[in-house]
């Protein structure tokens, strides 16, 4: 047995059974964690086969109300990547990130956007007092393709940072997509020119579209007082039915989250119709109608032209 | 004057049905509310709109966000524990405000647990409650119908009912309609508190269920007048709640659980019943 352990032939094995699992190691995927569905889309479609990915906050769940589970924090402890928006959307996640001391791993995707205040009428901190440590800055950036396509570019730049070794799938993995979102950009600026200049205006429940505004033209209207938690008062529901009739808006978009009986009431008061419903902070379930990023830009898109086209 | 108090009527839909609402919710929940003074169960309404929380999560798992389901679900749970309070409170030493406790507790705990099953963060009891500018066809169908309901309900039981307010122990010796009257009673109180909340939100429903009846017994000393009194109050103080939600832009039910409030401290200062004028006088029986 020494003289076995001794050999030549020993050393020899005792190597290849270390590359082996060295070789395995490097197999096993990166694990990111990102702070909603939307980012865990990008991740995905950037780091492919070589990553796994988990948001905190799943499709369908209301991030602006979001209750931190103790499983969060050994997710961002065991996470290589940390992909957050930044914009005071989740300062949760940052605040999480800085707990865990893991900060060297985080990035804040919306950090180098063009941000865009929230209108004066909408205090965002009455509606999400939590989780607001800017004043009133609108975080929806992703609404604009364009940042999107920023959100991707950021996203890969981190991922290439941590794992070199998958540089070219990572950038392969980028360009590939952005193509894709480049030609989403342009087919919403097809849609919404073929519309006619004054039907180019909704109501919109929650004040998430703010970039959608920006980039593309189409005026969303958040009604004063009636959208989020606080009960509406009756003179900002008549000052909404008013707006509505003046400025001849056609259409009313509900989000999951609104009271949908006050905005059938608004509806059938002012004439204008109800469009459905447009997602704006989470993607749905894999059957739903927004399952990843473009489907859920193109299902608004289409729910908009539809409502806005007559 | 007209501008003030009758345009806004006018001129919105949604006013109008707003002040129907109101109106069927003080012939139906005030009277009620009434009852529920003179029996001290005073506190039920508060307790009822946690209690029907796990009736409302279990409509919310089994047919998803309808809210047809979540009330029906509801009112099942509001039964149930309405219910189970009463025959606690009838078969053993504790009185009603123990054992609607104990059991609201309960199912609020039971409806937490449901609801996190799911896993989803979902906040039922806020989507399951409307307000009072949200009336849709369905909702004011529901307390129309609940208000008609209540009145003859009430005119049917009203002898039982009185005589089990005021001696029980009479009524189970002269009669056995003690758990009709009862049993009837709770099951109203649980109809108008659940429909009060799926149309026009906890507070509201409470509200005028509540404070009205409270601002009444400070005036009347007879139960008729008690409850006309109340109703009065019900429907005038919603129709200042709404005409000050219109003019000022505060929300419309806090306008009008204050505006009953005001009432009720005015009648606590003035009313024959209240706190500057002490007890209520004594009628004498012999005049010489």
């Amino acid at each position: 047995m020494v003289k076995f352990m001794s050999s030549f032939r020993f050393l020899f094995l005792l190597f290849l059974l270390l590359t082996a699992f060295t070789a395995q190691a490097e197999q096993e995927k990166l694990e990111i964690v990102t702070s909603f569905s939307i980012l865990a889309d990008f991740a995905e479609k950037v780091g492919g086969d070589r990553v796994n990915v988990r948001s905190l906050i799943g499709p369908d769940e209301d991030a602006h109300n979001y209750q931190q589970r103790p499983s969060d924090a050994r997710k961002v402890a065991e996470a290589q990547l940390i992909v957050t928006n930044g914009l005071g959307f989740d300062d949760w996640l940052i605040r999480l990130t800085r707990t865990a001391r893991c900060q060297k791993r985080l990035t804040v995707v919306g950090q180098d956007i063009r941000a865009l205040n929230l209108p004066k009428a909408i205090s965002h901190r009455k509606e999400h007092p939590r989780d607001h440590d800017e004043a009133d800055i609108d975080p929806h950036a992703w609404q604009d393709v364009a940042n999107a396509r920023r959100y991707v570019a950021a996203i890969a730049n981190a991922l290439i940072v941590i794992d070199p070794a998958g540089a070219e799938t990572y950038h392969a993995n980028a360009e590939r997509y952005d193509h894709l979102l480049q030609e989403l950009d342009l087919d919403i600026r097809a849609a919404v020119q073929a519309l006619p200049k004054s039907r180019r205006k909704v109501v919109s429940a929650h004040a998430a579209f703010g970039y959608f505004e920006r980039a593309y033209g189409i005026r969303f209207l958040s009604p004063v007082g009636v959208a989020g938690e606080a009960e509406p008062s009756a003179k900002s529901v008549a000052r909404l039915i008013n707006q509505i009739r003046e400025l001849g808006i056609p259409a009313i978009f509900m989000e999951n989250a609104a009271d949908p009986r006050l905005l059938e009431r608004i509806a059938a008061e002012s004439g204008a119709k109800i469009g459905g419903t447009l997602y704006s902070d989470a993607l749905t379930s894999k059957d739903g109608p927004a399952p990843d990023y473009i489907s859920m830009m193109r299902h608004n898109l289409d729910a908009l032209t539809k409502a806005l086209a007559e | 004057m007209i501008d003030f108090f009758i345009t806004p009527f006018a001129d919105y839909v949604f006013m109008q049905r707003a002040l129907a609402g109101c109106l069927a919710l003080s012939l139906g929940a005030t009277p009620v509310g009434v009852f529920l003074l003179l029996r001290r169960m005073s506190l039920t309404g508060d307790a009822m709109s946690h209690a029907i929380l796990p009736g409302a999560a279990l409509g919310y798992l089994a047919f998803g966000l309808s809210l047809g389901a979540m009330t029906v679900g509801g009112i099942v749970a509001g039964l149930v524990v309405a219910f189970s309070s009463g025959l606690v409170s009838r078969a053993s030493v504790l009185k009603e405000d123990a054992s609607l406790a104990a059991f609201y507790l309960l199912s609020l705990a039971l409806g937490v647990l449901i609801v996190s099953l799911r896993g989803r963060n979902l906040d039922l009891l806020h989507v399951l409650f409307g307000s009072v500018l949200a009336l849709d066809n369905a909702s004011l169908l529901l307390i129309t119908s609940i208000a008609t309901l209540t009145l003859f309900g009430l005119a049917l039981l009203f002898r039982p009912l009185v005589l089990e307010c005021f001696d029980p122990a009479f009524l189970r010796s002269v009669g056995r309609l003690s758990p009709i009257a009862h049993y009837g009673f709770l099951l109203l109180v649980v109809l108008n508190l659940v429909a009060g909340f799926h149309a026009l939100g906890t507070l509201m429903a409470v509200g005028i269920m509540v404070l009205p009846a409270a601002a009444a017994r400070l005036w009347a000393r007879n139960l008729a007048p008690l409850l006309l009194l109340a109703v009065l109050f019900a429907f005038f103080s919603s129709l200042a709640g709404l005409l000050l939600s219109y003019h000022t832009d505060v929300p419309a039910g806090p306008a009008i659980v204050l505006a009953c409030g005001i009432v009720y401290f005015a009648s606590l200062l003035a009313a024959p019943g209240g706190l500057l004028t002490g007890h209520l006088p004594v009628r004498h029986h012999l005049e010489s």
